[in-house]
């Protein structure tokens, strides 16, 4: 039972690596290892991709490692390998980006990842801090994650849904803001669990014991 | 609803917190990373770590620092002091801060926020801003700890550092700071209509109200304290509660 997070360039992942190795832990659910190597990805149980930073740097950062593309992928779509992603990590699970280019995704939840454009010209873009979950969905890793809990951001693009039936939870922000999405053994999380203190050690605890 | 910020700052020397009247008159409060967790417990939104000292020598007890408290706390760390390039940045972020703050190597070089921010994201770089009042409605930055004048408006270099990529402003007035008689609101208010990034209003912090009049007043997104905090006097829930009962969002845990 490993657990990787995949460190390609793309922000920091200490305290990631830190919040899952706690929580699997507590949890009795193996080990927890960063990483870039194809090899591990493929050998994982379960594969975290964070990310930080803009789109397309991101993109670029995950084709720049030889194979590291591929075993995620072959991991994900082939052999159903619980996968969980964080911030820029979550939005690349959507069709395309449209941050600065437009750039293609994983494709996976249909979605593209566009500015926020809130309806209330006080609100500022960043979107950052805290703000309350609105479930929309039941999923496993949203067990005793209730509408009202808080989860901390830090985003100025998110996912805009062309399958709303891939929406988990969503936040106000000016209008709607894409926060969790999921489908089959995909999730994503456009906060960032490992700073979101209660909620968040709650979801990556429900992550590692998820078994889609 | 976005819920606005209580921010404890912990100001660091050499490895213990301090905190400093006006900048001087430094009083021993602690060691950092037992403040954080106690902070973490008490519900602070996120925390602050500004390293006063900040010398090429001492950088590493930063390090250790900023290690030792993200693998305590998960929620989000700033830090700042002393931070002059892009390696400087990377370091920290590595360390373990979730976001690290420019301020003096902005000053000198505002495209070093923007070599930071194409390297990192805007989400990550803050930019300090040190003002004193020259006249009414004017403010200049003053850099090295309040001493150095520079001539530099202060809202104008707010708007000059968000376009290089500044994700969010710390902007402490240094006429307060210390003196426990509220947020410079004026400044606070000039650079919150001035920029679209959150604003984090410091300096000055003496009772509950301060906190509520920078937001509804000083329009800011974020309140930063330290005194007030790290003696005791209020609780990060007594102030919370306070601010939500004047109607302000708050994150009430």
């Amino acid at each position: 039972m490993t657990t990787v997070l995949i460190d390609y360039d793309s922000g920091n992942l200490h305290s990631a690596e830190k919040a899952f190795q706690r929580m699997a832990h507590e949890t009795g659910q193996g080990a927890v290892r960063v990483t870039n190597r194809p090899e591990d990805v493929a050998a994982a149980s379960r594969i975290v991709l964070p990310g930080d930073g803009a789109f397309p740097a991101c993109r670029r950062g995950l084709a720049a490692i030889d194979g590291l593309e591929e075993a995620i992928v072959e991991a994900v779509t082939k052999r159903a390998i619980p996968f969980l992603g964080i911030c820029v990590g979550m939005q690349m699970l959507a069709n395309e980006g449209h941050e600065y280019e437009t750039v293609a995704g994983f494709g996976w939840v249909a979605a593209d990842v566009r500015k926020i454009t809130p309806n209330d010209l006080a609100l500022k873009v960043p979107h950052m801090g805290w703000n309350d979950l609105v479930i929309d969905q039941p999923h496993p890793v949203l067990e005793g994650i209730i509408t009202g809990a808080h989860a901390y951001f830090v985003h100025s693009y998110h996912m805009e849904m062309r399958d709303p039936a891939h929406r988990l939870a969503h936040c106000d922000y000016g209008g709607d803001v894409t926060a969790i999405v999921g489908h089959a053994n995909m999730i994503g999380t456009q906060f960032h669990p490992e700073k979101s203190q209660e909620a968040g050690l709650r979801l990556i605890a429900n992550f590692l014991d998820w078994a889609p | 609803m976005l819920k606005t910020r209580i921010i404890p700052c912990l100001d660091v020397a050499d490895g213990r917190v301090v905190k400093g009247v006006n900048f001087v008159d430094l009083i021993d409060a602690g060691d950092p990373v037992e403040q954080a967790r106690a902070y973490d417990a008490a519900g602070a939104d996120e925390l602050c770590f500004l390293d006063i000292h900040a010398t090429h020598e001492n950088r590493g007890t930063m390090y250790d620092l900023a290690t030792r408290t993200a693998e305590q706390c998960f929620m989000p760390l700033t830090i700042g002091g002393g931070v002059r390039t892009v390696e400087d940045v990377r370091n920290l972020l590595l360390a373990g801060a979730d976001k690290v703050s420019f301020n003096s190597a902005a000053v000198a070089d505002p495209d070093v926020v923007a070599r930071a921010a194409d390297k990192f994201g805007s989400q990550c770089i803050v930019v300090a801003i040190d003002a004193k009042t020259v006249s009414p409605g004017k403010w200049e930055i003053f850099t090295h700890g309040g001493r150095k004048p520079t001539g530099i408006d202060a809202v104008e270099f707010a708007k000059l550092v968000t376009q290089k990529g500044a994700g969010e402003i710390l902007l402490t007035s240094m006429d307060r700071d210390g003196t426990k008689s509220g947020f410079n609101l004026p400044l606070t208010r000039a650079v919150s209509d001035a920029v679209n990034v959150p604003v984090i209003a410091s300096g000055g912090v003496g009772n509950l109200d301060h906190l509520v009049e920078g937001v509804t007043i000083g329009k800011a997104s974020a309140v930063l304290a330290a005194s007030i905090f790290h003696f005791g006097t209020y609780t990060i829930g007594e102030a919370k509660a306070h601010m939500a009962k004047a109607g302000i969002p708050m994150r009430l845990t």
